[in-house]
């Protein structure tokens, strides 16, 4: 296996969990909640995802309970701010806080322990292949899970009624509902599966990514998937390009310091959110930009009057 | 379109109404906390009538209307469709039933195409593209032309409006709701939505046409119910009835014909403008061009155009939010202000109030008296000392605009959101008319505002000129225009005619200039 290939596996790895929890993030986003609490729903998804591979003995149970326990915590989410109508942002940011929290305390036992690793898929033939071999039929069941999410969620948002209701939601809430959408339901639905695909996340990383529990081992991961979604303007196939971009980038500072190259590691680290900054800055240029793809309701509350 | 006499029911006997009955509300009740919004309101419409429901702002008519399309629950009361007692507890049971709406401020999609808007709003049954296909199709028969693949955000009031109406028929309503349909058309457009109004009514479709503009309800409605205070007052024959009677029946006392008053010859300039340019800010601004004009103490220049031509851009140039390129662009009193920010235009004697009222011309969230801070706390009222607030003195400012423009609040104090729609802008245009200016900018002085408080605002911007100041109105509203104006100048596409003596000015003229069709240009023949 050459450097290069491993280079590029090592990509993949890295890439996955912003992946998958950026592309949950757009729905909620698109339907118009904000859920800063990315972060929190993936670390409890990392410690539910460790302990259910210990519980059951099977990683991919494992990825079960991250899945879950992200919804949990999204749900939790979504009963303070659609139902109780508390502020998104305040929310979010307690649901990250809350998360670091209870997973340092559920994970203590996990400590040092070794985990279970989800292992790649071996298609036969097909990953014996050269070169593209275990790059492309190797590698592990949420790896393609990931990718599949971006072109169901590409093809939902955009091509179906109901992908039509969630954008609908997002740009103006008080019309749908004029029209007879349950805002909260989408908005419920939306947020439930923005915290499976955090939680999933998270298994990702003490499944795969780094098979053992170590407190705070997003490490920052959940922000990074949440500036991607600006980044990408809220378009799934930017997320997907956007996911690897940053991924390649965090991969590559080890590569660079390895080889000697004397580029800060703190400038690397801070790249993503310089990028999005940057982003952000292009994008507010262009009204044409920011109109058609920013949710307009994005972070406001619905109330119906009735 | 010829339409025989005997066919036509607005040429119908007196007194008699045609067509089936197709909605009875009977005795409907709703209250809002200590406000009875509807009163045992009573209503029936037809088929193939087309119905005015008139009232004052606050009367209950758009409470009345959302409960009958299905958004407000009515406290007690009947509905029955077509002799079926039923409740219609969302909106969109009452697009099943056959009831469509039309909404006042636009219920649409800004970020999503005209067909997927049009598509939230029918049942999921049909294929995207035999849907832009029936579209087309019923945009070309009724002669409302709509691409079906444009964003809603790049389009004009006038176009989105027709989204609407289409997005109506498409459902095959048996009636059709129009919330204050013309307030942002054209007298052109205006007329364009009339016939597709009379066309409608003749295939037999219900129409409940709300509207404050009386002359329009008496040109094409066949029937008419007023309301105030949450009670309907009287149904009538709108035709049977002068300007005048209707809205004595609305307001419930009479409307004085406005005082004009004599223009003083040739006062001073107070407000010049000067080959005032800006650049177009983006893709939905528009770029203003070498405009000029003079506004002298004495008299009122009115700005006529359709929305979107660059009222706002020149309503920021002049109010100072936006700066200009040089000083001399804007003069106020005798001194070149282009450059300075609008603070030092309030103090040199000018006074703004922008269209949106609430947002631009008031803080939602704030209390009155602490709005009233907002634009006053540098103009000599000693409102400010040291850093310091006056409370005292806001509260005193802010009791007597109450009194002097009759801004009703249902307690002391309230925050500018809890009032409607017409008693802030009362509020917004008394608290500068207060300061006795030297020159006062206002743009849509009356937008959304029923005929009492209109009038009332008119004939304090005509009191206000005729004291010596100098008056500058941006409308859309020609009636309102022509009421007020001494002189008259239009904008088109960022451009602002000559302003011209009102007297020699019509309604048709100024119109065609509203849509950029001069005389001038060589295409106003054909376009007539």
């Amino acid at each position: 296996m050459g450097a290069f290939e491993s280079i590029l596996l090592t990509v993949i790895t890295a890439a996955t969990p912003l992946l998958l929890a950026a592309i949950g993030e757009l729905v909620v986003e698109r339907s118009g909640v904000l859920n800063l609490g990315v972060e929190g729903m993936m670390i409890v998804g990392a410690v539910m995802g460790f302990a259910g591979a210990q519980a059951t003995g099977s990683p991919y149970l494992g990825a079960v309970f991250a899945l879950v326990s992200g919804m949990g915590m999204a749900l939790l989410f979504g009963f303070l701010t659609l139902h109780l109508v508390a502020n998104q942002v305040a929310t979010g940011l307690a649901l990250t806080l809350l998360g670091l929290g209870l997973s340092g305390m559920i994970g203590e036992a996990f400590v040092g322990q070794p985990g279970i690793r989800l292992t790649g898929i071996e298609i036969p033939v097909l990953s014996d292949l050269p070169l593209v071999g275990r790059l492309l039929f190797g590698q592990d069941v949420l790896v393609y899970l990931s990718l599949a999410l971006v072109a169901g969620v590409s093809y939902v948002l955009f091509r179906t009624r109901a992908g039509l209701i969630i954008r609908a939601v997002g740009d103006n809430h008080s019309s749908a509902h004029a029209l007879g959408v349950s805002v909260l339901k989408v908005r419920y639905l939306a947020v439930l599966f923005g915290g499976a695909c955090a939680g999933l996340a998270g298994g990702y990383l003490s499944l795969v990514y780094t098979p053992q529990w170590v407190e705070g081992m997003t490490a920052g991961r959940g922000w990074i998937a949440l500036a991607l979604v600006v980044f990408a303007t809220w378009r799934p196939l930017r997320v997907l390009a956007g996911a690897y971009l940053f991924g390649a980038v965090g991969i590559l500072q080890f590569h660079a310091q390895a080889h000697g190259v004397a580029i800060p590691s703190q400038f690397m680290s801070a790249l993503p959110y310089v990028a999005t900054i940057a982003v952000l800055v292009i994008i507010s240029r262009n009204r044409i930009l920011t109109r058609v793809n920013t949710p307009a309701c994005l972070g406001r509350p619905f109330v119906p009057d009735r | 379109m010829t339409v025989d006499d005997t066919t036509n029911p607005q040429h119908g006997v007196v007194g008699e109404r045609r067509g089936t009955v197709l909605l009875d509300a009977r005795g409907i009740t709703k209250r809002f906390g200590e406000i009875l919004a509807n009163d045992t309101v009573s209503l029936t419409l037809r088929a193939g009538e087309i119905h005015a429901l008139l009232g004052e702002n606050g009367a209950g008519k758009s409470t009345l209307v959302k409960i009958l399309y299905g958004a407000l629950d009515p406290n007690a009361g009947d509905l029955v469709w077509q002799g079926q007692t039923v409740t219609i507890a969302s909106p969109a049971e009452a697009r099943a039933l056959g009831i469509g709406m039309v909404f006042q401020h636009f219920s649409l999609f800004e970020a999503l195409t005209v067909a997927e808007n049009i598509a939230l709003a029918l049942p999921p049954d049909q294929s995207f593209r035999a849907l832009s296909e029936r579209i087309r199709q019923v945009s070309r028969d009724y002669g409302l032309t709509l691409d079906p693949t444009a964003i809603v955000a790049d389009l004009s009031v006038g176009v989105r409006q027709r989204i609407e109406i289409v997005r109506c028929l498409l459902q095959e309503p048996k009636l059709i709701i129009m919330d204050e349909p013309t307030s942002v058309l054209t007298p052109q457009e205006a007329d364009q939505l009339f016939v597709t109004l009379e066309r409608l009514a003749l295939e037999g479709c219900a129409i409940l046409y709300i509207s404050h503009r009386l002359e329009e309800v008496q040109r094409i409605c066949h029937h008419a119910t007023i309301m105030r205070h949450g009670k309907v007052v009287m149904e009538c024959d709108p035709t049977k009835e002068t300007a005048g009677s209707l809205a004595r029946l609305m307001v419930g006392s009479a409307v004085h014909d406005l005082k004009r008053g004599v223009v003083p010859r040739e006062g001073d300039v107070r407000l010049a403008l000067k080959d005032l340019s800006a650049e177009a800010e983006g893709p939905f601004s528009v770029a203003i061009e070498n405009v000029n004009l003079n506004v002298r103490a004495g008299e009122v220049v009115a700005i006529a155009g359709i929305a979107g031509n660059g009222q706002s851009e020149l309503f920021e140039l002049v109010s100072g939010e936006r700066l200009s390129s040089s000083a001399d662009a804007v003069t106020i009193g005798a001194v070149p202000m282009g450059r300075a920010g609008i603070t030092k235009r309030r103090r040199a004697g000018a006074a703004f109030v922008p269209e949106e009222r609430l947002g631009h011309g008031a803080v939602p969230g704030l209390k009155l008296s602490e709005n009233l801070l907002l634009t006053r706390h540098s103009t000599g009222d000693g409102l400010v000392q040291g850093g310091f607030l006056k409370r005292d003195r806001a509260g005193a400012l802010e009791q007597r605009i109450k009194t002097n423009f009759d801004v009703r609040m249902s307690h002391d104090d309230p925050e500018a959101r809890a009032l409607s729609g017409g008693n802030l802008q009362k509020f917004v245009i008394g608290r500068e008319l207060d300061r006795q200016p030297d020159v006062l900018v206002v743009n849509q002085p009356t937008w959304g505002v029923d005929a009492g408080a209109a009038a009332l605002i008119r004939q304090e911007l005509i009191d206000l000129s005729r004291n010596g100041a100098a008056v500058l109105v941006i409308s859309q509203d020609l009636d309102e225009i022509f009421e007020i104006a001494d002189r008259i100048a239009v904008i088109s596409r960022g451009k602002l005619s000559e302003a011209i003596p009102a007297q020699k000015l019509t309604r048709e003229r100024v119109g065609l200039l509203m849509a950029g069709l001069d005389e001038d240009s060589g295409g106003a023949g054909d376009a007539a």
